[in-house]
């Protein structure tokens, strides 16, 4: 009997009639020549969300991002207009990698005036013009104007810094998040700027851990233990239904109820979660108001608690009723392993209490993630004995069949390309 | 010179988890021993509420030394109450080899 009404057509999943409904393989997840294709056709060419506005406060100020997957580094930062642009992140003279500290592969951050090679002094503006040669009399037929550093795709969207490493790429930012993105835009992501960023090497296929992220399907019993035993039992008993799925185009979102924030019973959460007032919904009481942007709590439920967006590739973002966001990024470093990074982004807190309430809420946070991360493994391992090659995969996991689906038609689009010679 | 202000004096025995940093607080309830996690818990967990309501006193950006310090006391009980109030061990179970590390926090 399900507690929250479905669309008419029967289920979530049959909503959207190209996703079917028989088991998927996991051999996208599994295969090495899968995952250089998966780079090619989908890491190389479609909008990726590399940071926040809020990292780069001042003119000059940049960071680097080593994108694995497109096998580039890319540099980041605002210019004195005050735009915001990126790079790859290489020096025009003989190919050293232009910032960088101590280790090549880490990533950087800072402030400056220009950027300077180590190697031999070539020096670029933020815009990425050449500006300085050393001993340019000794070079031949040398026009400082060819030689400006090699720019990439680079848009703003609500603060949120995208990137395109796609020369040919002619879709706009606004286009490629489509109506998530007109439906999410007056969120205050701007006011939210106290932030916590985790990090982790995850020894799984990307896709495996925005599966996890992508259905809630998992909560009651993996992170049983996470609510007192009443609670979690009812829990389990209950099971997990969305209040809503939407797809759109490659992404997707789930909307979610959550009563813990501030719970219906204090009985069902921990001891200091009733003294704090707080957990891994957040702090139970709200900062500020919002007027919720359209495309947030799409059922208008009053049960709502957070909705989760999924931009493909790599990007989650997540919207908590508690007034805080959330992002997940996952960036492959090989076909089963991946770097996971979490932000979470809270109103700042204007005293010790609210600091406590927050402190809280991320510690929450890591413990699930701890959980969260160590099963993938276990799925990895497991996935690649191929003793099994087709999952069920449920309604309430229709965002894991349409991302699989998303990622196998780009790779296919991408053959095909190859095959008819669009591609050389 | 005791490491939080005056009317925290009976915290003194857990001076050691004053820490600055998450990588170090949950570094020490990993080291800690269960026994060792509950005194901690339970000498601490009564006095956070009034902790709270002494620092709240202050400009969460301007405290004093002895404040910052029962502050990061504070954080490290939140660290600390996993393992009692949830886990009933230190570690977090079935995390096995997984680590997440935290890259960026406040600095208060």
């Amino acid at each position: 009997m399900p507690h929250f009404a479905k669309p008419a057509d029967g289920s979530w999943t049959e909503h959207y009639p190209h996703l079917g409904t028989a088991p998927v393989s996991y051999e996208d997840s599994i295969s090495p020549e899968h995952h250089e294709l998966e780079c090619k056709a989908i890491f190389a060419r479609t909008w990726l969300n590399v940071g926040r506005v809020e990292q780069l406060p001042r003119t000059g100020s940049y960071f680097t991002r080593e994108i694995a997957a497109a096998k580039t580094s890319v540099i980041v930062v605002k210019d004195k207009d005050g735009t915001v642009r990126a790079f790859h992140n290489i020096c025009r003279h003989r190919g050293n990698k232009l910032v960088w500290q101590d280790y090549p592969g880490e990533e950087v951050s800072g402030t400056c005036r220009q950027f300077t090679c180590k190697y031999h002094g070539w020096r670029y503006g933020l815009d990425g013009g050449l500006n300085f040669v050393q001993q340019e009399e000794e070079f031949f037929d040398l026009d400082m104007a060819d030689y400006g550093l090699v720019s990439v795709q680079c848009e703003v969207w609500e603060g949120f810094i995208w990137i395109n490493l796609d020369p040919a790429n002619e879709t706009s930012l606004q286009d490629w998040l489509g109506e998530f993105g007109t439906g999410l835009a007056g969120y205050p992501f701007d006011q939210m700027t106290q932030v916590y960023k985790y990090r982790a090497l995850v020894g799984s296929n990307w896709k495996l851990f925005i599966d996890a992220f992508a259905e809630f399907y998992h909560a009651p019993v993996l992170h049983a233990k996470q609510a007192v035993a009443d609670e979690s039992h009812k829990l389990m008993n209950v099971g997990y239904e969305a209040l809503a799925y939407q797809l759109e185009g490659p992404h997707g979102m789930v909307s979610s109820w959550g009563g813990m924030a501030p719970p219906r019973d204090l009985n069902m959460v921990k001891p200091l979660e009733r003294v704090l007032r707080s957990g891994l919904f957040g702090p139970w009481d709200r900062p500020i108001d919002i007027d919720l942007p359209p495309a947030v709590n799409p059922a208008r439920s009053k049960a709502w608690g957070i909705d989760s967006f999924h931009f493909f590739p790599n990007f989650m973002l997540l919207i908590w009723a508690p007034n805080w966001y959330l992002t997940y990024h996952y960036w492959p470093t090989a076909y089963n392993q991946h770097i996971f990074e979490a932000g979470l982004y809270f109103v700042p807190p204007s005293n010790a209490t609210e600091r406590l309430r927050q402190e809280l809420a991320c510690v929450t946070f890591k413990e699930y993630a701890l959980q969260d991360g160590n099963t993938l493994e276990a799925t990895q391992t497991m996935l690649e004995s191929r003793a099994v090659s087709h999952f069920p995969l449920n309604d309430q996991e229709i965002l894991l069949r349409h991302l699989h689906k998303t990622a196998g038609s780009y790779v296919e689009a991408y053959q095909k390309e190859l095959a008819t010679g669009v591609l050389t | 010179m005791s490491t939080f202000p005056t009317d925290f004096a009976d915290l003194e025995p857990f001076a050691d988890w004053a820490l600055a940093t998450e990588g170090e607080r949950y570094a020490k309830r990993l080291s800690s021993s269960m026994d060792e996690l509950q005194a901690f818990y339970d000498a601490v967990f009564p006095r956070l509420e009034p902790a709270m309501a002494y620092l709240d006193a202050h400009d969460l950006n301007a405290l004093p030394d002895d404040a910052t310090r029962l502050l990061w006391l504070c954080y490290s009980l939140i660290n600390a109450s996993f393992p009692i109030e949830v886990w009933r061990q230190t570690r977090v179970p079935d995390s096995g080899a997984a680590a997440v590390e935290l890259v960026v926090e406040p600095a208060v």
